[in-house]
């Protein structure tokens, strides 16, 4: 039996314009549709592929504002079985330290979870660093960037690929963290059964103060890091034409050299 | 009334959404030109439960109303007709008509293939000499023994080269309707022969077959119904086709108005986007309100189903409303783009095409009317 973790992020979707709030640079939530991330699709998915393989739970778990509450249905009609749904005004502007902090907390609150699954980064903040801060502050061993993943017995192998580093074998003991990448998996859309078995799935909720965290420990005024200012990317250049007289093939690729594209 | 849509429906929409963008939209010029969409859709659709909607779990199917069944419908209307076609003909026409007429065996002889997309159905009723007038069909089951042996033709039959499982209806008695009765004829039985229809206007992408009945062979089991209540299954099972061929053309109307309106933000002339022209907002306006309208009679029909109430008339309104709007929806739609709408590169010209269809299948506008007619003032002006 194999329980799983699968920490989940609702996201402003990457088709929507995405903005700052003009009063203190946080993410404008309310401007963009909201989407379960897609990459944690794919760390939901592997969950499930591995739940199915053999004998597991998987339990999802969000830390993110009530409206959330439709990424995490999302997971739970894709197929998870419960989930853990952290929502308090005083995580506003929580910067990714104090966000680490109350996801371990609340996978604490969780028993004898076996394996943590996260995406490698998310399509908004896109630091990057949560699964490996959260591995850290459990004492998990952590295996990031993983584009396979296999649970075998009590250990777990994963083939960890980056574009600096080429790819790494690695294997750790369960429990243990893993974040994998895009190239992981095609994730599944939720079924109709899936959708309507959703609705009867448990969500545990809590505020920060239920995991025995400290408001004055979280939230934007306790941020570490602080955006200055903000400003809208300028609008997008009119494109290059190449008329092909002959040499149309030379000419792109002096194009893509001159930008330094190859 | 609350006409918002619950959480698991809103779900289900968006889910519907999504595979549509993701795994047909993308495809639609390419299966267009092919004349065949890739069947591993069938597959997919069966994986989310999608082929299973209103068939209830034990007979394989996902469960849900007719509600959802529309939205879904609308949705696989606005990305490819020919898609919803063959959904709204295998699991519409055929599974449903099962579900509701068939024996404990039929049922789960073949409800469990057609909802997981595993296999799929045709519904044989025109045939090359009666259309519009399906009540005087000619083909004929005569009984041999524990046995009924079908000969005939059937003319245009939707998913008619693909499918493994034939709705067929025959004469077994005299002329008229109550000499009418269905039978599930796997498309496997000797001397059962389909030839594909090519050179469609539209729906490309979908099998349009003949098929040739030449002495087919089946026992008594394969009857659906009873002996004589042909025509009345037939009629029942389009009852319910009417509301889904509808859904999808509320999602067709959408596509066409969602194309134009981007398009004519986008599109400069005179120094200034087309949508600003107020005869350009008015082709728009006109769109919306009549797609709107569509999708509120296919609602209402949806409803009253799944509420078991009387809804034949509310479903041709929704018929003949909704395939009207399609068409000039996408006619309008080729307008908003000019010239442009004119080449396959942009979609709204397969729409025209794959809309035209609608006005005729089904019971054609005509018809819908005299159904309608007859409902209001009690006489028949079929005859
Ligand atoms: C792509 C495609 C797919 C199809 N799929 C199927 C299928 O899966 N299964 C199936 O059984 N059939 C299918 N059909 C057949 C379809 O249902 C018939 O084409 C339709 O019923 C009309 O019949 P008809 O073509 O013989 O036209 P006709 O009945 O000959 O009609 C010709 C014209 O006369 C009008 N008309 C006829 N009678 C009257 C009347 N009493 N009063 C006023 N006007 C009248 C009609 O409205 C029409 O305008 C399909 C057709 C097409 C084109």
């Amino acid at each position: 039996m194999t329980n799983i973790v699968v920490l989940v992020k609702q996201v402003p979707d990457t088709y929507s314009e995405r903005k700052l709030t003009e009063t203190d640079h946080t993410l404008d939530r309310e401007s963009a549709d909201a989407v379960l991330d897609e990459i944690n699709e794919r760390a939901v998915e592997e969950a499930l592929k591995i739940k199915e393989a053999g004998e597991g739970e998987v339990t999802v778990l969000c830390v993110g504002p009530d409206r959330a509450t439709d990424a995490i249905r999302k997971a739970l009609s894709m197929g998870a079985d419960k989930a853990v749904h952290v929502s308090d005004e005083a995580l506003h502007g929580s910067d990714l330290v104090a966000t680490s902090r109350v996801i371990a907390a609340a996978i604490g609150k969780l028993d004898s979870v076996d394996l943590v699954i996260a995406g490698n980064e998310a399509s908004d903040g896109r630091g990057g660093a949560v699964p490996a801060v959260v591995a850290e502050l459990l004492g998990l061993p952590q295996l990031t960037h993983a584009h396979h993943l296999a649970v075998e017995g009590s250990t777990v192998k994963v083939d960890r690929e980056t574009a600096d580093e080429g790819i790494t074998h690695l294997e750790a003991n369960l429990p243990a963290l893993v974040s994998v990448t895009e190239k992981i998996n095609e994730p599944r859309y939720p079924s109709f059964k899936g959708i309507m078995a959703a609705k009867k799935k448990p969500v545990e909720t809590y505020t920060v103060a239920d995991l025995g965290i400290d408001a004055g420990e979280v939230g934007l005024t306790n941020a570490w890091s602080a955006v200055q200012s903000a400003s809208p990317k300028p609008p997008r250049q009119a494109g290059e034409r190449v008329e092909d007289d002959g040499e149309g093939g030379t000419k792109i690729a002096e194009y893509l050299v001159g930008q330094k594209l190859v | 009334m609350d006409l918002s849509l619950t959480t698991e429906q809103q779900a289900l929409r968006d889910t519907a959404r999504e595979f549509v963008d993701a795994e047909i939209v993308p495809n639609i010029q390419e299966w267009d030109r092919a004349e065949a969409v890739d069947r591993a859709i069938v597959g997919k659709l069966g994986d989310i439960g999608f082929l299973g909607l209103t068939v209830p779990e034990r007979y394989g199917g996902s469960g849900g109303n007719h509600l959802d069944y529309c939205l879904m419908m609308e949705e696989i209307g606005r990305g490819d007709s020919s898609v919803r076609g063959i959904v709204s003909v295998s699991l519409g026409l055929v599974a449903k008509t099962v579900l509701r007429f068939g024996t404990e065996q039929q049922k789960q002889a073949w409800l469990p293939g057609l909802c997981s997309g595993a296999s799929l159905a045709c519904f044989g009723l025109t045939e090359p000499d009666t259309g519009s007038d399906a009540a005087n069909l000619n083909s004929k089951a005569v009984r041999d023994g524990d046995d009924w042996v079908i000969n005939g033709s059937k003319m245009f039959i939707t998913n008619g080269t693909w499918a493994d499982l034939a709705l067929i209806f025959a004469r077994t008695g005299g002329t008229g309707p109550k000499g009418v009765s269905a039978f599930l004829v796997p498309t496997g039985t000797p001397g059962f022969s389909h030839t594909e229809i090519k050179g469609k206007l539209g729906l490309r992408g979908q099998s349009t077959g003949e098929l040739t009945l030449d002495n087919v062979r089946v026992p008594a089991e394969a009857m659906l119904g009873s002996e004589g209540e042909g025509f009345r299954i037939a009629m029942a099972a389009l009852d319910k086709g009417r509301m889904s061929v509808a859904a999808g053309c509320v999602g067709l109307a959408r596509a066409a108005l969602d194309a134009s309106v981007r398009y004519a933000t986008e599109r400069d002339q005179f120094g200034k986007p087309i949508a600003g022209f107020q005869l350009v907002q008015e082709m728009l306006a006109d769109m919306a309100v009549a797609t709107d309208a569509a999708r509120l009679l296919v609602w209402r029909v949806a409803d009253l189903i799944d509420r078991e109430q009387p809804f034949g008339t509310a479903a041709s309104m929704a018929k003949l409303h909704a395939t009207e709007n399609a068409v000039n929806a996408a006619n309008q739609a080729i307008q908003v783009f000019g010239g442009y709408g004119y080449i396959d590169e942009y979609p709204v010209g397969k729409y025209l095409r794959d809309a035209r269809v609608m006005t005729l299948y089904e019971g054609t506008s005509q018809i819908q009317k005299l159904l309608i007619g007859r409902a209001l003032t009690g006489v028949s002006a079929f005859t």
